[in-house]
């Protein structure tokens, strides 16, 4: 039974980096109809800024705040270039310039920063917790993304930029109209989900290590996640991540083995886009013919 | 989707694609519609019929008839003058070609979107040195098997893809080919993938005594079973199911009301277009007389579409150019570092979507199209 506390509980932790990444393809998802393949890559880079900083002996939170900043410009310069013209074009020209992101991202990754395993710091320290359920830094990821998720939820609610992005997304014709600024919003929402992809990365690393892959199988769960709460449906991405995460650890621990845990994702994206596509908590599409 | 797929249970009843003049009788209807058993046509027989479409296209067909005999002429060269490193990347241009042209047949023709065709690459790969280290079968009985076996998982992935959008697919067979490397390394099959280190196989001689070199034999071999392949996949592109295939990619309901099968043809497509890339897994195998867990994950698939793309999707001269590019390009930038190769493949990639949306294969097409008029 103790064993089962500590899975799901370190599930809750891996699971809310999932969730924030999810929470950023859905973002992106939502207002283009565009997957987003390369938001792993980019929380890499980011994080290796972050390390790039932080090496400079900036002290790690402003080195954070410092790199969900850059992310977020780079994130609005990627919509802005290559994002804009593809709006209306054929899902095979999206898909293509997006693996071309991804590989130009994570070559630069690579050409930058070198390809060799570094180590990440963490702020929180890693003494076991909570008679060693879970680590200090798992606790403390598991704060800093909630709190970013809440954070999102509340700009999204309660602030007038939230409001208008939200009207940008669901109907963009009659948003322009009212006078949102629409090409801007989806600006906005692209800087968004590279800044959250960036706080992703940078509660990973330390776990998992940086490298120019790391982030690889991370967006694999991610695409579980987003997809079993409803791909455009924020909450749900967010509750998807959560639910991949403990059942990536669960499933991990007692039923496949961890080598198989990547496959886990797979069937787990499987089962949804056959079962049920619009996801547990997404509209249905209906379209007609 | 939902109402289409209902409308055609309603509907059943097969009728002949209009402007398929080719073929004649209602008997060659019924041979056609056993997908991969397209009946194959001579070269200039397609010109015959007095519809202009079809005239401008056997004429079309008559050129590109004799630039693919001079290309497969040229190519059988190389083998007499190169050997050893050369020859055996000239090999690996023709496995990447036969690849990218199974991924053709189902992207650019069939219009489904995969990501994942690393994961047959892989398979067929694996099948061929599963049965070479551990059962001392020939290397070329081996093609078959992986071919067939690669069909069957290719049909049964076609299902579901059945169900998935163009983006929704995209995704899931990007997530198989991240997913494949863990299968391979799991321990219940690790006895026969050999795990982590992956299984060695022995370099195939050339028959009956021929003066070459394993590199010149295995070189002539893969260009003639790549030949072999590339007339198959003109075929059955260029005959009734084809047009039913670019039918569905262009515009589905339209192709169902025309008495199209579409998930039959789909899943098939599918079928075939895995067996394709499968054989090509296999040739490598034979040709790098190595295969490892870890030379099978995401970036073989990616490698594949870069080439689709920068060839022309719906090309399948374009498959050789972007075998071309796939083989040659990352050598040339290797050079500079080691992440160029990465940087060069997506700038290009993206410069592709933007410019040149039909790759080079379509550039050339309608350059030579113009110079014809």
């Amino acid at each position: 039974m103790e064993g089962v506390l500590h899975q799901v509980l370190s599930g809750i932790a891996s699971g809310s980096i999932y969730a924030s990444v999810a929470l950023a393809l859905v973002m992106i998802y939502q207002a283009t109809h565009h997957v987003n393949f390369a938001q792993g890559e980019m929380a890499t880079f980011s994080t290796y800024i972050a390390l790039t900083l932080i090496n400079f002996g900036i002290p790690y939170w402003i080195a954070f705040v410092l790199t969900v900043a850059v992310s977020f410009v780079i994130g609005m310069a990627i919509e802005r270039v290559l994002m804009r013209p593809m709006m209306d074009a054929p899902v095979l020209s999206s898909v293509g310039v997006f693996v071309g992101l991804l590989l130009i991202v994570n070559a630069c990754s690579g050409w930058f920063f070198d390809y060799t395993i570094k180590q990440f710091p963490t702020p929180f320290g890693n003494n076991p917790m909570w008679g060693g359920y879970i680590s200090g830094h798992e606790l403390g990821a598991t704060g800093v993304t909630l709190v970013v998720l809440l954070a999102v939820y509340l700009f999204f609610r309660h602030t007038k930029l939230g409001l208008g992005m939200r009207a940008a997304a669901y109907n963009p014709v009659s948003a322009r109209l009212v006078g949102i600024n629409v090409g801007g919003m989806l600006a906005l929402g692209w800087g968004l989900a590279a800044g959250i992809g960036a706080i992703a990365g940078m509660m990973i690393a330390p776990v998992v290590f940086l490298d120019p892959n790391m982030m690889g199988g991370i967006l694999l769960y991610a695409f579980a996640g987003a997809l079993l709460g409803g791909i455009d449906n924020p909450l749900g991405a967010v509750l998807g991540g959560f639910a991949v995460g403990v059942i990536e650890n669960l499933g991990g621990a007692y039923i496949v083995g961890t080598e198989l845990k990547l496959t886990l994702a797979l069937v787990i994206i499987v089962a949804v886009v056959v079962v049920k596509p619009s996801g547990l908590l997404g509209r249905s599409v209906q379209s007609r013919v | 989707m939902q109402n289409e797929r209902a409308m055609h249970g309603a509907t059943g009843v097969k009728e002949p694609l209009s402007g398929g003049a080719s073929f004649a009788s209602p008997v060659s209807d019924v041979v056609a519609a056993e997908s991969e058993a397209t009946p194959f046509l001579p070269p200039g027989d397609s010109g015959s019929p007095a519809d202009l479409e079809t005239t401008a296209r056997g004429s079309l067909g008559r050129g590109v008839w004799v630039i693919a005999a001079a290309v497969v002429v040229a190519a059988a060269v190389p083998a007499l003058f190169f050997n050893g490193y050369h020859l055996f990347q000239l090999t690996m241009m023709v496995i990447y070609a036969i690849a990218i042209l199974g991924l053709a047949l189902l992207t650019g023709f069939n219009g489904q979107i995969s990501l994942g065709h690393g994961a047959f690459y892989a398979i067929g790969a694996y099948t061929t040195a599963i049965l070479m280290a551990n059962w001392d079968v020939p290397y070329w009985a081996t093609l078959p098997v992986a071919a067939v076996s690669c069909g069957i998982v290719g049909f049964l992935i076609g299902l579901p893809a059945l169900r998935l959008g163009g983006l929704y697919l995209a995704l899931t067979t990007f997530s198989l080919s991240v997913a494949i490397p863990q299968l391979l390394k799991y321990k219940l099959v690790s006895d026969w993938t050999g795990g982590v280190q992956g299984l060695v196989l022995d370099k195939p001689d050339a028959p009956f005594g021929l003066p070459m070199s394993g590199d010149q034999w295995l070189y002539l071999f893969t260009l003639g079973v790549g030949v072999v392949l590339f007339i198959l996949a003109w075929n059955i592109v260029h005959g009734r199911v084809g047009r039913a295939m670019m039918a569905i990619r262009d515009h589905a309901l339209a192709a169902e009301a025309m008495g199209i099968n579409i998930s039959m043809l789909k899943t098939r497509t599918f079928a075939v277009s895995a067996m394709f890339t499968g054989v090509a897994g296999a040739l490598s195998a034979i040709a790098v007389q190595f295969v490892a867990p870890d030379s099978f994950g995401i970036f073989v698939s990616i490698f594949l579409f870069v080439g689709l793309v920068v060839g022309g999707v719906a090309s399948i001269g374009g498959t050789i150019l972007g075998a071309l590019f796939v083989q040659f390009v990352p050598n040339l930038a290797d050079s500079v570092s080691k992440a160029a190769p990465g940087a060069v493949y997506g700038a290009l990639l993206i410069a592709v979507m933007f410019l040149m949306p039909e790759g080079a294969g379509g550039l050339i097409l309608s350059l030579w199209r113009r110079v014809r008029r």
